[in-house]
């Protein structure tokens, strides 16, 4: 059965590139194969102008988090609490850097993941069941997995403005000593997608929302960021606890900005370790995402 | 006669052991406007969507516009209008935006959707509500925008699940008002209903659906001549006297069916049976002649009335 229906699904992906199709067909035959090949090419474009509309109605929000909790942070804890830290253990603990500079990329990342745990679950409940636009689109012929990578490519742009932003305040408060800081941009947005991806085809088994979205945020969102070596390394801990932070994205999204942004001493493996952990995480919650919107949608 | 928009043999869908759609066969013709009547479960909206293309069916074959909607999904979801059974507004936008997002899930132009859109909210008489929300449009207008939506892409075959169900007299007529203009203009519609006089309005021909099975197939008057008569006098004796009356009935009319609110009798001539039956010395509470309508056959093929 379910090999039934992986071989026709198989089958719609290739559909055009089957001459014998084209053969015999009618005028209205024809019509219906010349007018699926735009949304069969940029359909997940087409759900993202969807989605960019929708955001548009939270553009206030989106730029108050954007630029306002960054400003909020980086003064809270990269001035103030800064002080209490740089004056009383010295900048040895964090490696070497003023307590501004090491939790800037923390925070630049953990922002991201903050967009990913916004923007993959309510919203995404939304689209399969409370006001079920996914399936409106389906309707129309986008198909399933576009569906999927159509919101999750509206959620990258919205992280990389996020992280602009964010990044283009962290320039103003001087805590980007390394040239190579940019490419944080870059890993911050990588970091949000690695969950965000999972998440999302996390939120999309749901058929019902009996209070496990609240609990994903209390039990993973926000316990994530003290694992993570965000406000203080991760090495603080008992090696026994370390493994928290392994399998956190969080964690190697944190070190990776960190390497960027100021230098952070680790071996060049460590740092290519970081990169593909993030993109195997991101890898498997897109396909599972995907294969989820396929089993609901299609059904 | 050119070749049928759609074509469905022998189709089936199971859930698990269960078959929502127990082999049904039908074809409609270009510009022909199709009717699926049947209860509620009957398997309608199942089919509605195997037609539309976004359910796999378990067996049996299917074409639309001549192609396999395994295998052209999007293709044919390009060329059809579709109608759910539930409003899928994004409520999150405004009623004009509702129309320039899904206009472009077809590959259209933004300048050209955004021309339609104004056609269309000008069809569904929803000029002024443009930069309404959604949430404060009433069923009525929700639908007529769902309407407008599904003909964003000038579609060939609209699909209607259960248009009007829910609203009241009034906003009904305003829709069937507005689905007879596009059947009037060559559209193709498929629509399923539980509402007899909504069949009897809109289709050319229907079937008859009862527990994922085609009871009966035919244009609305034939299946009347078939499977009712011309007129039907309905009777109330109140409750606890209906069967008794009922056995002395014998001989009135074509054929009998009693309710437990009330008798009907069905005949080429309802005054003429009241007359017969006040002139055997039985008076009913109230009485009423009608024409006979699909309501009659669904009862006669089924033995259970269409509405809950
Ligand atoms: N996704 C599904 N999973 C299991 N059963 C379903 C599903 N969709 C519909 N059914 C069942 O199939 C039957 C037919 O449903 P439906 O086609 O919606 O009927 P109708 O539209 O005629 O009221 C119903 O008994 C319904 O419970
Ligand atoms: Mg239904």
């Amino acid at each position: 059965m379910s090999e039934v229906r992986r071989s026709r699904s198989a089958a719609e992906g290739d559909a055009y590139r089957d001459p014998s199709a084209m053969d015999a067909a009618s005028d209205v035959t024809r019509a219906a194969l010349a007018a699926g090949r735009n949304p069969r090419r940029w359909g997940a474009w087409y759900v993202a102008e969807h989605r960019f509309r929708v955001m548009r109605s939270y553009t206030g929000t989106v730029v108050v988090a954007g630029i306002g909790s960054p400003l909020l942070y980086l003064y809270a804890l990269g001035v103030g609490l800064a002080t209490i830290v740089d004056g009383s253990v010295g900048a040895e603990p964090v490696g070497g850097v003023s307590y501004l500079v090491f939790v800037a990329p923390a925070l630049l990342a953990s922002a991201a993941v903050t967009v990913a745990g916004e923007e993959f679950t309510y919203p995404i409940m939304l689209g399969y069941k409370w006001n079920p636009t996914f399936s409106g689109m389906h309707a129309a012929p986008i198909r399933p997995q576009q569906v999927a990578d159509g919101v999750i490519l509206s959620v990258a742009v919205r992280m990389l403005v996020n992280a602009v932003l964010f990044f283009a305040l962290m320039l103003v408060f001087g805590a980007v000593p390394a040239a190579t800081g940019f490419l944080a941009i870059a890993s911050a947005v990588l970091t949000g997608l690695a969950f965000g991806a999972v998440l999302m085809a996390y939120t999309s088994t749901l058929e019902e929302d009996t209070g496990q979205l609240a609990m994903v945020m209390r039990f993973v969102v926000l316990p994530m960021t003290l694992f993570s070596g965000t406000f203080f390394p991760l090495t603080v801990f008992p090696i026994w606890l370390q493994p928290i932070g392994w399998i956190s994205p969080l964690w190697h999204g944190t070190e990776l900005a960190r390497v960027f942004t100021y230098g952070y001493p680790e071996p060049i493996w460590l740092t290519v370790v970081h990169v593909a952990y993030l993109v195997a995480m991101f890898a498997v919650g897109w396909v599972w995402a995907r294969r989820i919107a396929v089993r609901r949608l299609r059904k | 006669m050119s070749q049928p928009v759609i074509v469905a043999r022998d189709l089936v869908k199971r859930y698990g052991e269960f078959a929502a759609v127990d082999g049904i066969s039908f074809e409609v013709a270009p510009g022909e406007s199709f009717g699926l009547l049947g209860p509620n479960g009957a398997g309608k909206s199942t089919t509605m969507r195997m037609v539309g293309a976004v359910s796999t069916r378990t067996a049996g074959d299917l074409t639309i516009l001549g192609l396999d909607p395994d295998r052209f999904g999007p293709e044919i979801r390009s060329q059809l209008g579709v109608v759910p059974q539930a409003d899928n507004l994004d409520t999150e936008l405004r009623v004009r935006e509702n129309l320039l997002v899904y206009g472009r899930y077809f590959g259209l132009p933004r300048k050209l959707v955004a021309e339609r859109a104004d056609e269309l909210l000008a069809f569904a008489q929803l000029e002024d509500k443009g930069k309404a929300k959604v949430d404060s449009l009433s069923g009525g207008m929700k639908r007529r925008l769902t309407i407008a939506r599904a003909l964003v892409n000038d579609p060939r075959v609209l699909l209607l699940d259960e248009p009007t169900t829910g609203l009241d007299p009034q906003a009904r007529h305003i829709l069937w008002d507005r689905l007879f203009r596009l059947k009037e203009q060559g559209t193709t519609l498929l629509l399923t209903t539980h509402y007899m006089d909504e069949a009897e309005q809109l289709c050319d021909r229907l079937v008859v659906v009862d527990k994922g099975t085609i009871m009966a197939e035919g244009t609305p008057a034939a299946l009347i001549r078939r499977y009712s008569s011309r007129e039907v006098l309905e009777m109330r004796f109140g409750s606890d006297r209906n069967a008794d009356v009922a056995g002395r009935l014998a001989g009135i009319g074509d054929r009998l069916e009693v309710l437990p609110d009330r008798i009907l009798v069905y005949s080429e001539n309802g005054e003429a049976e009241l007359e017969r039956i006040t002139g055997a010395g039985l008076h009913p509470i109230t009485s009423l002649v009608r024409r006979s309508s699909l309501e009659d056959v669904f009862l006669r093929l089924t033995g259970r009335s269409l509405i809950e």
